[in-house]
């Protein structure tokens, strides 16, 4: 099935012309020609783009250009118009999204979507909702707690007292108590100072060395970047570019329209 | 359920198994305390001492005090725990109380002589059924009942819901009130509805002569009432902390306070908000079926109107939502101001200024609980004994402290919108929306006549 995949994934690759994406590297998301709306409104048209396993992909836009939209078809809320996703080469739209938890994507919410009331203890706890295996999940807790070590000294502190970046450092951490193979990360740096951007980026990159497959949505676009292996740019619901992350950061173009002139 | 409860690592476990034994020992301290004092202890002292105490306490009214914890511990796993506001509890104590009309009642229309560990006397014609038979089947079809109304507001949330749920309400309510000729069938006997409904039995206890065999609306009767009784509120306080602390009670906060994030964390919430409605339900039944054999002894469609689905609202928002102890003593505080205490302040304040509000004090009562939920949200807006995790937000600490410590002087930009759109304000909505409903029961309610008003009406 998964070879299916990869010849298919190499397929579309032939068919959006060359790229130097390293190859053998095992497709594990694909979107096939995914259109989504919201009634009337296309917020996402024609959108076709792969992850491969163990790469930090980030899909990158301005505002309403469609990446939440895409993020949630992924996870399962919301259901495509046409089109396809595949996660590690079963077709996965039209499955809801508490089902979707099982087979290994997570997602940090846009807007970070922790439960306030709740201690991030038992934010956590909630992470890990659909997994039985206590063992394991105790260690993927204390791995967690490595990453974010400020998130260990509130682990008894309502989630809602905490300070912004706190509170996503929480979503990330809850969505990896989830075990993903495939981490979805909806706009982590929002509303957070560059200091602290910085340490959520870097935190990224160890999540990865992890072997998660991270993709990452941001308005940020040059965070993203720089982390990054491969990257999308959406505009307006279509896909406008696709590159290599590094690339993209020397293409004039690109750092014009997104990068406001860094 | 006790088993996925796979509890969060803790240091203090010892503590806390200690902290589980002692709430049971507390209650039952505190219910073996109330029956003493009403079987022994008042009997015995003078006249001066027991009066006043009778009158402000009289054991039917601390039976009808458990009867509404049961109600109000229902509704909580509701509206407490999973944080769907329900307008329309009431049908499910109308149907449990039918339940109980139908299994253990004197024949109203068919008649179908079948006794089941039942106690009253065998040659009695009619369904009679054990009242612990009749508390489960009573649960399971309110639980089914739960389901049936539940699965249409699914897709509901806050006023939406709330609209729908007291549609359900009514319209149970005027099922009933038509029972009684549905396509020439008599279900329920409509307007005069069933009774007497059997009292609860006392079995080997009764056979020994240490309780009367039957729990009658008697002074002997209703001192034993409170152990029948708190025994089914301690078994409710037990199955609703036992709940909180497991798998489905986790999945139920996450609903409550952000839907969308408890999705994608892989909560189901389609089975978790049945499953919230159908708990919820099957205690409203063992409620009904507690208030028709012990409390009423017979039920009618004119006890379950809107006003009892407020009330039991209002105790479980007064006490504090989610909190299991509040909610049981807000339960505790209305249905004695309701049933008794502004009666017995009528008479004070009559035997001081000469009024005569003894009798019109209990007829504001609406009017006094609305008030004093006003009250309540000016001053005091997460409830009595409210739940850790509503006070933490309602009553935000001050950051400085954890500012000063000087991890987050660079993100001080970030905090507004995390405390302002924190949900404590979904339950001060509840609670608002509690308070415009008590507004309008008191309009309705003040007098009898809009019992009187719909009986027209039919």
């Amino acid at each position: 099935m998964s070879a299916q995949a990869q010849d298919s994934a190499q397929d579309s690759v032939a068919a959006q012309g060359a790229r130097s994406r390293e190859a053998g590297k095992e497709v594990i998301l694909e979107l096939k020609d995914l259109s989504v709306s919201y009634g009337n409104i296309a917020a996402v048209q024609n959108l076709s783009m792969t992850v491969h396993q163990g790469e930090i992909v980030t899909l990158i836009g301005s505002n309403g250009a469609g990446k939440s939209t895409t993020l949630r078809t992924i996870s399962g809320l919301l259901r495509p118009k046409s089109g396809d996703v595949v996660f590690e080469g079963s077709k996965i739209n039209g499955i809801p999204g508490h089902e979707v938890v099982k087979l290994g994507i997570c997602q940090s919410p846009e807007g970070r979507k922790i439960f306030q009331r709740m201690t991030v203890s038992e934010n956590l706890d909630l992470g890990a909702f659909t997994r039985k295996d206590t063992a394991k999940i105790a260690e993927d807790r204390e791995n967690v707690l490595e990453l974010f070590p400020r998130l260990r000294e509130r682990i008894n502190q309502k989630a809602g007292t905490m300070s912004g970046g706190e509170q996503q450092m929480l979503a990330v951490a809850r969505a990896l108590l989830g075990n993903p193979r495939l981490l979805l990360l909806d706009e982590p740096s929002m509303g957070l100072a560059p200091v602290l951007v910085d340490v959520i980026f870097e935190t990224i990159e160890k999540i990865r060395t992890q072997g998660v497959t991270v993709l990452l949505v941001e308005q940020n676009a040059l965070a993203a970047l720089e982390i990054a292996d491969y990257a999308y740019v959406l505009e307006s619901g279509r896909l406008n570019t696709q590159g290599e992350a590094s690339k993209l950061l020397d293409d004039p173009s690109v750092t014009a329209a997104y990068l406001g002139g860094h | 359920m006790a088993a996925a409860s796979h509890a969060a690592p803790s240091s203090s476990g010892g503590q806390r198994s200690l902290g589980r034994l002692a709430w049971p020992i507390g209650y039952v301290v505190v219910i073996l305390f109330l029956f003493f004092l009403y079987f022994s202890i008042l009997p015995s002292l003078v006249k001066p001492v027991s009066a006043p105490v009778l009158a402000w306490l009289p054991v039917a009214t601390i039976n009808e005090c458990l009867m509404w914890a049961i109600m109000a511990l229902g509704l909580n796993v509701v509206v407490g725990y999973a944080g769907l506001l329900d307008l329309g509890y009431v049908a499910f104590w109308a149907l449990g109380g039918y339940t109980a009309g139908w299994l253990m009642a004197f024949p109203f229309n068919w008649t179908w002589d079948f006794h089941l560990f039942s106690p009253v006397k065998s040659t009695l014609p009619g369904t009679h059924i054990n009242f612990w038979l009749v508390c489960i089947v009573a649960g399971i079809l309110c639980a089914i009942l739960g389901l049936i109304i539940g699965a249409p507001t699914l897709r509901l949330r806050g006023d939406y819901l709330a609209l729908v749920t007291l549609g359900f309400g009514e319209v149970i309510t005027q099922f009933f009130r038509n029972s009684g000729d549905i396509a020439g069938f008599n279900l329920a006997n409509g307007d005069p509805g069933i009774s007497p409904i059997d009292p609860i039995g006392t079995g080997p206890l009764g056979a020994a002569g240490i309780a009367p065999p039957l729990l009658t609306n008697s002074a002997a009767g209703n001192v034993w009432k409170i152990l029948v009784l708190g025994l089914l509120v301690g078994i409710c306080i037990f199955v609703s902390l036992r709940i909180r602390e497991g798998r489905l009670g986790r999945a139920w906060l996450a609903l409550r306070e952000d839907e969308l994030a408890a999705s994608m964390m892989g909560v189901p919430l389609v089975r978790v908000k049945l499953l919230a409605y159908a708990v919820g339900a099957f205690f409203g039944g063992i409620g009904g079926v507690a208030n028709a054999s012990a409390i009423t002894t017979a039920v009618s469609p004119s006890g379950f109107d809107f006003g009892k689905s407020v009330l039991v609202l209002l105790m479980v928002v007064l006490g504090g939502m989610g909190n299991v102890w509040g909610v049981t003593i807000g339960a505790f505080l209305l249905s004695w101001l309701n049933s008794n205490g502004l009666k017995q302040i009528g008479v004070q304040i009559d035997a001081i200024a000469g009024t005569n509000l003894e009798a019109s004090l209990p007829r504001y009562n609406y009017v006094i609980l609305g008030l004093l939920l006003v009250l309540m949200m000016l001053f005091r807006r997460e409830g009595l004994i409210p739940e850790s995790r509503t006070k933490a937000l309602m009553q935000m600490p001050s950051r400085t402290e954890a500012e000063s410590l000087g991890a987050d002087s660079l993100e001080a930009e970030a905090e507004t919108d995390a405390v302002e759109h924190s949900d404590a304000g979904a339950d001060a909505k509840i609670a608002a929306s509690a308070a415009a409903m008590a507004g309008s029961g008191a309009a309705a309610g003040a007098g009898t006549s809009s019992g009187a008003r719909r009986e027209d009406e039919s």
